[in-house]
């Protein structure tokens, strides 16, 4: 009895709960398949030498060739061309997985030690739970306050890292209703086996209900607006200022010709670094006099503004517009 | 060299020509012997082993229980860490290369001593000093950064003896540089008459492509541990965003040390498994200039791999591409050489001696480790398995798989020439049958761990992983034995083994043609190589010879 309930208690692989888990599965199955039958066909060929060819036994031993070009050509050629439809194979899907579809619903993590703190939208804000519709996809926008963690769902076979000072993505569209496990997977100090926690899939009008629950929340692009305004911003970046700054709006995602000549996209990474090291990336045709606000906006706040200036417009519309 | 090297006209019994005697402490630690300073270096190692296996051992039993009970978290990330710094760097690092190297290139390639003999010895004391360094930060409170030591944590965040860990690998790592140094030369300007590259032993090959990384990768740890440190102590920004440093950078110029390394604790196995192979099934190596250029190009493309460590750490996307297709190509070489070890069994005259068990048992966890490899270099697949027990379990059937079964191997092989004294057969082959089925059920759960999910560096998990858990630890057990074993009968053979002539297992090459244990200046006759190296067909055609 023990043992039955010791049998049933195995498994091999986590459940499946994302549209890229079963398509990272065939691919470790395919791998495992053709690695393990390489491995036995060659374990095989080594014991039937083994005793065929053992001491005692009289075999034939007539010498044979030490070396055989065509032999080992064969055996190079075959095992590398397997390694380039493997590789083709995983790269492919990898490129997929890098690739965030335009719809997916943004979702902020900021991990530290030793704790995930995840942020949706609409302002509701949770610690080492994460709740999320089934059938949406979601982007998580990641940064650290501190060291470098990693953000692991193993039922949607995602990770990534999650690093101090940049933005890191990842994302997964939930297929299954259910609760799976969030583990921290970059060592990151004393209590890293405790930096785990749940991701709750729920069907859209619960999830809808659990949104509305709670003390009513102020979306993230508001409180990036009121803090646009209470740190100054306003007072250079709008129309009619004293001071000649760019405007943000539809800057999001737009070309921003810069002093040096180089043309960056205006991504989330380029807004962040334009607030924390304002002269890093002086955009052409203006005086670098922005104030760096290093060590002054939390990475909430931080998310927050860069929030708001997203919505403030994105210019794949009209991207010309946002570098005159 | 064709000059006596050794008068042998004295009538001497063997005994006192041995570099066995003197047997005085001050004649051992001022020796500039290339084979007493192996032995220095096992000596040291096995402390270093000990040490670091007993540290494995209390991180398995914590595992038993999913809430950890045995140590707390902070004893847990002091123990991985230690566990790690030890066995890579004053372990697997000088454990083929720095003892059956030391020992055996000289007498392979028929020389009195490598090239620079006192070069020699200090590497050994830069290496003691060096573990001193490493051992005084354990005693004072260990470190909790991993034997990685990505940044900012150590260089920030962790309240541990970073710096002082660190400097004990910056020191050890001259030592390495120092031999590798040595081999290279030794090799390319001691060779016997006769002794042309494509006649060298492929251990000598592997020696050579193994001293070469030594040389050119380890200089880049020393920078990166300087530097590392320097944000250390005195705030300098280099690797934490805070100080307007970049956390990344740390990680390529860790592992671009990092990843040759893992082929320096493999190519000496490899060279070590190929002596086997020949010896056990009395045939040249099938393939052998494929077997000796497998070597070179592993050294090679083995620098070029680096970023298959950082797959998932926000470096580019077509950066991952390039570092997964050169990692799926490093396997080629890898797969060459096991191909080459199965086929010079075709047709062998075999013998299964303890040494052929250890060399046989490489080749199929070596394999094993290889194609999981394969699987960890597939981007996707690597996605969901990076930082799991997966990656643990591959690089532990490479390491320990097959670096320490290949030094098992070498070491009972060699034993009889380094001691002059037979070890206990079946007690050897009891050993090695042991340790191959301990292994395997210690690390073949942890692929199943890391599939399901369960991340490296977890001092307590969920419920669900701690069946392979058990599993896992309950081979630990096992596999502790089956080193203990041989700790304990090679020791007793040092004064109780058969003693053994010249040759025990009648076998080729130079070191066999001088006594056991070799007198100081190895041969009494300076050897000339007539033939390609391992031409057992030669032999088996002479009557007489080829029996055991």
């Amino acid at each position: 009895m023990i043992w039955l309930s010791f049998l049933a208690q195995i498994q091999f692989s986590p459940e499946q709960a994302s549209r890229t888990a079963s398509q990272v599965d065939l691919l470790f199955l395919c791998l495992v398949g053709i690695t393990g039958s390489v491995t036995l066909v060659v374990a095989a060929v080594a014991l039937f030498f083994l005793i065929k060819y053992r001491r005692t036994a009289s075999a034939d031993r007539t010498p044979a060739k030490n070396s055989s070009l065509t032999v080992e050509v064969t055996w190079s050629v075959i095992p590398l061309a397997i390694f380039i439809i493997l590789f083709g194979w995983g790269a492919r899907l990898y490129l997929h997985e890098s690739e965030i579809p335009a719809n997916a619903t943004e979702i902020h993590v900021i991990g530290k030690q030793w704790m995930w703190k995840l942020e949706h939208l609409q302002g509701k804000r949770e610690i080492n739970e994460l709740h999320v519709p089934v059938g949406r996809t979601i982007k998580l926008l990641m940064t650290s306050q501190d060291v470098i963690h990693s953000f692991f769902i193993p039922g949607f076979r995602i990770k990534e890292d999650v690093l101090p000072g940049r933005y890191t993505t990842q994302w997964f569209t939930p297929t299954r209703i259910g609760t799976y496990e969030l583990f921290c997977a970059q060592y990151c100090g004393t209590n890293h086996a405790l930096m785990i926690g749940r991701v709750i899939v729920l069907d859209p009008t619960a999830f809808a209900e659990w949104l509305r629950r709670g003390e009513e929340t102020v979306s993230v692009a508001q409180t990036g607006e009121r803090l646009f305004r209470s740190f100054g911003c306003s007072g250079c970046h709008s129309p009619g200022a004293s001071v000649r700054a760019p405007l943000l709006q539809s800057i999001f995602n737009s070309p921003v010709p810069l002093q040096d000549g180089r043309i960056v996209r205006a991504d989330e990474r380029y807004i962040r670094d334009s607030i924390l090291l304002p002269n890093t990336e002086i955009v052409a045709g203006y005086d670098p006099v922005m104030p760096s606000f290093q060590g002054r906006l939390s990475e909430e706040e931080l998310f927050a503004l860069i929030t708001y200036i997203k919505s403030l417009g994105s210019s794949q519309q009209s991207s010309t517009n946002a570098i005159h | 060299m064709s000059v006596l090297l050794y008068s042998s006209d004295t009538d001497e019994p063997r005994e006192r020509d041995s570099y066995l005697t003197p047997h005085t402490l001050r004649s051992w630690l001022l020796t500039t012997d290339h084979k007493r300073v192996g032995l220095l270096y096992l000596f040291t190692i096995i402390v270093f082993f000990v040490i670091a296996a007993v540290a494995a051992g209390i991180m398995r039993l914590n595992l038993l229980t999913p809430r950890g009970d045995l140590v707390q978290a902070e004893t847990y990330n002091r123990l991985f860490t230690l566990h790690g710094v030890l066995m890579v760097w004053f372990f697997l690092i000088p454990s083929i290369p720095s003892v059956l190297g030391n020992f055996l290139l000289p007498l392979m390639i028929g020389a009195r001593d490598l090239a620079f003999p006192k070069l020699n010895l200090l590497s050994w004391y830069i290496f003691i000093l060096g573990g001193a360094f490493a051992f005084y930060a354990l005693l004072i409170g260990g470190v909790d950064t991993g034997w990685t030591f990505y940044t900012p944590y150590s260089s920030t965040y962790s309240n541990s003896n970073v710096v002082l860990m660190a400097a004990g690998i910056f020191i050890a790592g001259f030592s390495s540089i120092l031999t590798g140094l040595n081999f290279i030369v030794s090799i390319h300007q001691m060779r016997a008459p006769g002794l042309t590259w494509f006649r060298l032993r492929l251990f000598v090959w592997s020696m050579y492509a193994t001293s070469l990384i030594l040389v050119l990768a380890t200089p880049v740890l020393a920078i990166t541990l300087c530097l590392m440190a320097l944000e250390r102590i005195w705030r300098v920004g280099i690797f934490d965003p805070s100080l307007g440093g970049d956390p990344l950078l740390f990680q390529h110029l860790f592992w671009f040390y990092s990843h040759p390394a893992v082929y320096i604790m493999i190519l000496p196995g490899m060279g070590v498994v190929s002596e086997l192979i020949a010896a056990f099934a009395r045939k040249r190596v099938f393939g052998y200039t494929f077997v000796a250029f497998s070597s070179l190009a592993i050294a090679l493309i083995g620098f070029l791999v680096w970023g298959h460590h950082m797959f998932v750490s926000s470096q580019s996307v077509f950066a991952g591409m390039i570092f997964s297709f050169l990692s799926f190509l490093v396997a080629v070489p890898s797969a060459i050489k096991v191909f080459n070890w199965t086929a010079t069994l075709y047709k062998g005259s075999i013998s299964l001696d303890t040494p052929m068990l250890y060399a046989l048992g490489f080749i199929g966890l070596f394999t094993v480790g290889g194609m999981t490899g394969l699987i960890l270099a597939a981007l996707a697949v690597d996605v969901h398995v990076h930082d799991t027990y997966f990656v643990i379990a591959h690089f532990h059937y490479i390491m320990v798989g097959g670096m320490v079964t290949a030094f098992m191997g070498g070491l009972h092989f060699w034993w009889p020439k380094i001691t002059g004294r037979m070890y206990p057969e079946l007690l050897g082959k009891l050993a090695a049958i042991i340790i191959f089925i301990g292994f395997n059920l210690t690390f073949f759960p942890q692929f199943v761990l890391g599939y399901l999910g369960m991340p490296r560096r977890y001092h307590a998990y969920p419920e669900q992983f701690q069946v392979y858990n058990v599993l896992s630890t309950a081979g630990a057990s096992i596999l502790g034995i089956g080193y203990l074993l041989p700790l304990l009968y090679l020791l007793w053979s040092c004064f109780y083994g058969r003693r053994v002539a010249e040759n025990p297992w009648n076998a080729l090459g130079f070191e066999w043609e001088t006594a056991s244990p070799p007198p100081v200046h190895n041969f009494e006759k300076a050897p000339i190589q007539r033939d390609e190296a391992y031409n057992y067909a030669e032999v088996a055609s002479t009557p007489g010879a080829g029996l055991s």
